[in-house]
């Protein structure tokens, strides 16, 4: 092997600057939510507790918390569903050539790139010119599609860009039908990678602000409460709140990254062939 | 290949891609397509203090197009975009190139490209936040530079500044970045590298000569993201500055807090044309699809 050049270790070290830039901050707040009762929102640490954490569970303290994050939840698990079916079916068709392909692939695109606020607005406005009301479970839903399928479906396509269709022809050959390919041949393939399109769908549509801000109508979601509060509670409880949310996210993070790795794991230990097909 | 036995397929190929696609369509277009035209709609619409009602009137657009805030509320943006872009660039790439060239195996290339990409699965706001005791008048920055005694009396601009704005913007979006550069770069061909060394080239000049140009594609598609979002985005610079720095995003969201519709719709529209000229013309450079 080769010997490691001196600009390993500047570069490391910029590395390890960015990891701590990026974690830094989330990590300080962690500590400061432990902060005594009569402790302020920065250090030094006056004792401490658990008191910001059991202010949460207090209705009056900070609005409706468990209202906002059992919204979010379940938003979350809709938007989750219909990005990976809706991706996946994408993603299938987006292997053949059909007209219109073109026109569909730049129109998902742009929904990236067209800032959200102007999705908010445009869609806050549809609904309000047809007289219907927005809420979290139809606007707020639709609105936040809007960022999770293309995402899903740009996943999609790295996965197929990588997929071996030699396995596809071979079912195809022994008499598969199209849907017998899909379902035993292609799905257990790519299972692993829906996945991470699962993670993206139920965490950017959990985190998600500007395109739910106007679509969501008069019940919020999370993140749209913490917002609220940053702007009325001075305390530590933000922080509390801050760490729980964020503590939430990352247990679902590694239940995702456990669960895709057991998935890779279970296929080889049966002697599956699933994933060795992407190339 | 033999047909026989085997049933006529109900639909024909591109039926069924038709068909698998169309959810996908539906929502789009109602949620996306339909939304961008009622803006336009909406924007050459009057109002009043309580409502807005159909018109076709220009006055929202000479109102944009005569004010001094326009010019100088565009301008505060693309500074903050700019500076934001370059920041990204910058560490996106160090990163990217480390993650890529550096670290040898491929489990820890995935391990820590995936410690880089967590901070995106958390939520945006609360990132924002967990910057005030860092920055604060009493805030960890200041403690530690007065410590130090670089300083006399803590930095006022440290919080609640176009400084914090850059900083919060650069934290939230350099994975942006990191991700397509990181990406462009697993797909170079390491014998180039190789052919480079034995030809002489110092590690710099593969990394400027051969290096650079081949993640190009993998820049530019990181710089469309970071600058539609900072071009857009309204919270981060309201929260971030305090209300005392502006944007786009935050004149359109103020407009839309005062209900003035039509006038946040063409203020949004103008936004609109000009995220897609400046993306028409970073697109010429790069084909998207080749790069996933």
């Amino acid at each position: 092997m080769e010997r490691r050049v001196p600009s390993f270790y500047l570069l490391g070290a910029f590395f390890a600057l960015f990891i701590l830039f990026l974690y830094g901050p989330t990590l300080t707040i962690g500590i400061l939510s432990f902060q005594g009762p009569n402790g302020g929102l920065t250090f030094p640490m006056n004792g401490a507790s658990v008191h910001w954490f059991a202010n949460l569970f207090e209705q009056q303290a900070v609005g409706d918390f468990w209202g906002a994050f059992s919204r979010s939840l379940i938003l979350g698990l809709m938007v989750m569903v219909s990005t990976v079916s809706l991706s996946v079916m994408a993603g299938l068709a987006f292997r053949e050539r059909f007209r219109g392909a073109n026109i569909l692939f730049y129109l998902t695109i742009s929904s990236l790139i067209i800032p959200s606020i102007l999705v908010s607005l445009g869609v806050g406005l549809i609904f309000n010119i047809l007289d219907w009301e927005v809420q979290w479970y139809s606007s707020g839903f639709g609105a936040q599609l809007t960022w999770t399928l293309p995402f899903g479906l740009l996943i999609m396509f790295a996965v197929f860009n990588r997929f071996d269709k030699s396995y596809e022809e071979a079912a195809r050959d022994l008499g598969a039908s199209w849907w017998q390919t899909i379902r035993f041949v292609v799905l257990p393939m790519i299972a692993p990678m829906l996945i991470g399109v699962a993670l993206f769908g139920f965490t950017l549509s959990y985190d998600e602000f500007a395109r739910t801000l106007l679509t969501a109508g008069s019940k919020n979601t999370l993140p749209l409460e913490i917002f609220g509060m940053t702007t009325n509670v001075t305390t530590p409880v933000l922080y509390a709140l801050g760490t729980m949310t964020t503590a939430f996210s990352l247990g679902i993070i590694m239940v995702f990254l456990v669960f895709a790795y057991w998935m890779r794991a279970r296929s080889r230990r049966l002697g599956n062939d699933a994933g060795k097909g992407m190339v | 290949m033999s047909v026989e036995g085997r049933k006529r397929p109900f639909f024909t190929a591109e039926q069924v891609s038709w068909i698998l696609v169309a959810p996908l369509l539906i929502i789009l277009l109602f949620f996306l397509f339909l939304p961008m035209l009622t803006l336009i709609q909406v924007s050459f619409w009057d109002y009043n203090e309580w409502t807005f009602f159909p018109a076709f009137i220009f006055d929202n657009y000479v109102y944009i197009f005569t004010s001094n805030v326009t010019f100088a509320t565009y301008w505060k943006t693309i500074q903050l975009t700019l500076w934001t872009w370059f920041f990204c660039t910058v560490i996106g790439f160090t990163v990217a190139y480390f993650l890529a060239f550096h670290v040898r195996s491929l489990t820890w290339q995935i391990a820590l490209f995936l410690l880089c990409t967590i901070p995106f699965w958390t939520s945006n706001i609360i990132r924002m936040i967990s910057w005030i005791p860092f920055l604060g008048r009493n805030g960890i920055a200041n403690s530690a530079l007065l410590e130090v005694g670089l300083i006399d009396a803590p930095l006022e601009w440290l919080l609640f500044s176009d400084f914090a704005v850059v900083l919060a913007f650069v934290h939230l979006f350099t994975l942006f970045m990191v991700v397509p550069v990181f990406n462009t770069m697993m797909r170079i061909d390491k014998s180039l590298i190789e052919a480079a060394r034995d030809a002489g080239a110092s590690g710099f000049r593969i990394l400027i000569e051969v290096i650079l140009p081949l993640a190009k594609p993998g820049i530019m598609i990181g710089s469309i993201f970071v600058v539609t979002l900072v071009m857009g985005d309204f919270i981060t610079v309201r929260f971030m500055s305090g209300g005392q720095s502006t944007s786009v995003g935050r004149v359109i969201s103020n407009e839309i807090a005062l209900l003035q519709y039509p006038a946040a719709a063409a203020n949004a529209v103008v936004l609109l044309a000009t995220v897609t000229l400046i993306i028409a013309v970073m697109v010429r450079y790069v084909d998207i699809r080749k790069e996933l």
